[in-house]
């Protein structure tokens, strides 16, 4: 990839960021961490590697993105804003009464968004119907969902790895956000999902381990994963929780909290 | 006259709109047999989906699959359906309001032998409270067909309560099937029974048995609990001044309940819920644990009597 197009990802991945701040500290709550975790992967998605059209977002053959660790819903509304479905101007409505930015994603009420998530666990069985869906009508769409590394806890994650297998679903790529914090800490701490990488491969899935932070990487990773025939694949993003912004990286407790005005000052000027 | 129970009328259903209605597909989580959806699966094995033993996963597959434009029917029992996979059926389902069906089979006591872990008596409860869903617990195969149909032509989730055991018909000719429009099976003005499901034929035996002693009592077959027929719950408490309900659930957020509550609102009279009294069910034949846990003909005709102050 050449350098201009990475140049101009990165870049991309910033206003993201910047985004992300701006918005939870307007709504004064949301989840900045694990937004930042996941920004460069959603960027390289929604402005590198998915088929989209913003002005028809129920475009049947349109690549879709389920965030199935919904709480991340300041990441995917950026993205979507600054790809041109709906105004970016909407985004400091976030978390505020009668906003279509809900504080997790609300399928109905939002252009682009391909399923109502927040509930954890539930995205990857979403998108295996979705795949399911586009090899039942012949259609050469991909379905992409991104997961969180404790929502992997969920017993349910597992079902749907053990049924994405069984259906041959080759046209569907996970990535995991592997940024080792959630709520109550480490993750290795609170239940140890370790080792992540076997686990998928032992349900039957390829199985790639990156730098989620790379945009190229990120790129190459899913340009490997459109290869593979006949298996789901997996990629496990290494992440680092609150990317971007010195104070919050690695620190769990920007889990779930907004920046105050101090803060997000600080924040966005390292941002900028 | 030969009984059916609407499982089978349910996986006959399926079998037969597979056929016109090319974006229906069907999911089942390792219980096709006893379902009946093994029926579709034969004949169109590209378009079914076994998801084994994982209800949860089986809700979410097909909210995915309605969210990409199928029309997916999930069938498992009753228990698990809205049991194990409420979670999905509330967020991943109703909340976006996906075109899912699900028939669940297997509900209520009438299960038998199979005991207390596989007899779903508060499926109702837990599903009539979600917004966007269709609750529709048919009495008949005639009314199951209808019902199937019915349900692919709304555009949203729609749960199908199912039973196990064969009941008989209780339409003899062709018939209007509406859902949200309770349907009079007969007419009376001394009290009113509203019932649903397997409930319904005994309804009918408790008001002949009742006509007999000179009472006319009305028999409203209530096959949509939501959204409720509220104007003929209203009508029969204006008209004939006591109801009595009849379930094969729990008299707890039921059936009863959703009358009562439009009842207590809008003209209160007495209401009596025949049904399961807060306890759980347990191993036996279907017919004995009718009995013991009052659901037959004879404790709806008692119920009538008791309310019209008779007994």
């Amino acid at each position: 990839m050449d350098q201009e197009v990475t140049a101009r990802l990165e870049k991309k991945a910033k206003e993201i960021r910047r985004d992300i701040i701006s918005m939870t500290a307007a709504a004064g709550s949301g989840h900045p961490g694990g937004s930042l975790s996941s920004a460069d992967i959603v960027t390289a998605l929604y402005f590198r590697i998915m088929r989209l059209d913003p002005e028809r977002p129920a475009w049947p053959d349109r690549d879709r993105f389920v965030l199935s660790k919904g709480h991340a819903a300041p990441v995917l509304y950026s993205a979507l804003a600054e790809r041109g479905f709906f105004p970016t101007s909407e985004l400091l409505t976030l978390r505020k009464l009668g906003s279509r930015l809900q504080g997790h994603p609300d399928m109905k009420s939002l252009p682009g968004v391909e399923m109502s998530t927040g509930s954890l666990g539930q995205g990857l069985a979403v998108a295996n119907g979705m795949a399911l869906t586009g090899k039942l009508d012949n259609r050469d769409y991909r379905v992409f969902v991104l997961m969180g590394d404790g929502e992997n806890q969920e017993g349910m994650v597992w079902e749907a790895a053990m049924a994405s297998s069984h259906y041959k679903l080759d046209n569907l790529t996970a990535f995991l956000d592997h940024n080792g914090l959630q709520i109550d800490g480490p993750v290795r701490q609170v239940m140890s999902i370790e080792p992540v990488a076997d686990k998928w491969k032992a349900f039957g899935w390829d199985v790639q381990v990156i730098d989620g932070h790379d945009l190229s990487q990120i790129i190459k990773a899913v340009e490997k994963a459109k290869e593979v025939k006949g298996r789901p694949q997996m990629i496990v993003a290494e992440t680092v929780k609150g990317k971007g912004v010195s104070f919050m990286e690695n620190n769990v407790d920007w889990h779930g909290k907004a920046p105050n005005p101090q803060e997000t000052e600080k924040a966005l000027a390292e941002l900028a | 006259m030969k009984k059916i129970a609407t499982r089978e009328a349910y996986g006959e259903a399926l079998a037969e709109l597979g056929a016109e209605i090319p974006d229906i597909v069907v999911l089942d989580a390792d219980l096709s047999k006893s379902t009946k959806t093994i029926d579709f699966a034969k004949r169109f094995p590209n378009r079914f989906f076994d998801m084994g033993v994982a209800e949860a996963n089986m809700l979410g597959t097909a909210a995915g699959l309605a969210a990409s434009g199928k029309i997916p029917f999930c069938s498992t029992f009753a228990v698990f359906a809205v049991g194990r996979a409420f979670d999905q059926l509330r967020n991943s389902i109703c909340y976006p309001m996906l075109n899912v069906k699900i028939g669940a089979s297997h509900a209520g006591i009438s299960v038998g032998e199979d005991g207390a872990s596989h007899q779903s008596i508060e499926d109702i409860a837990l599903t009539r409270v979600l917004p966007n869903l269709t609750v529709i617990v048919p009495a008949d195969a005639a009314e199951t067909k209808k019902a199937v149909l019915a349900a692919v032509k709304i555009k949203g989730p729609v749960y199908l309560r199912l039973g196990r055991l064969a009941v008989p018909a209780l339409h003899e000719d062709d018939f209007v099937f509406e859902p949200g429009k309770a349907i009079t099976m007969r007419e009376g003005s001394s009290a009113t029974i509203i019932a649903a499901g397997l409930m319904m034929a005994e309804a009918l035996a408790a008001a002949n048995e009742l006509a007999n002693e000179g009472l006319e009592v009305r028999v409203v077959n209530m096959h949509t609990i939501k959204p409720l027929d509220a104007e003929a719950v209203i009508r029969a408490a204006q008209e004939t001044k006591a109801i009595v309900t009849a379930e094969e659930h729990s008299i707890i957020g039921g059936l009863g309940s959703a009358v009562a509550e439009v009842v207590c609102e809008h003209c209160p009279i007495p209401v009596y819920r025949v049904g399961i009294k807060d306890s759980f069910g347990e191993s036996g034949a279907p017919s004995e644990l009718l009995q013991k846990f009052g659901l037959t003909s004879r404790h709806i005709a008692d119920a009538v009597r008791k309310i019209k102050g008779l007994k």
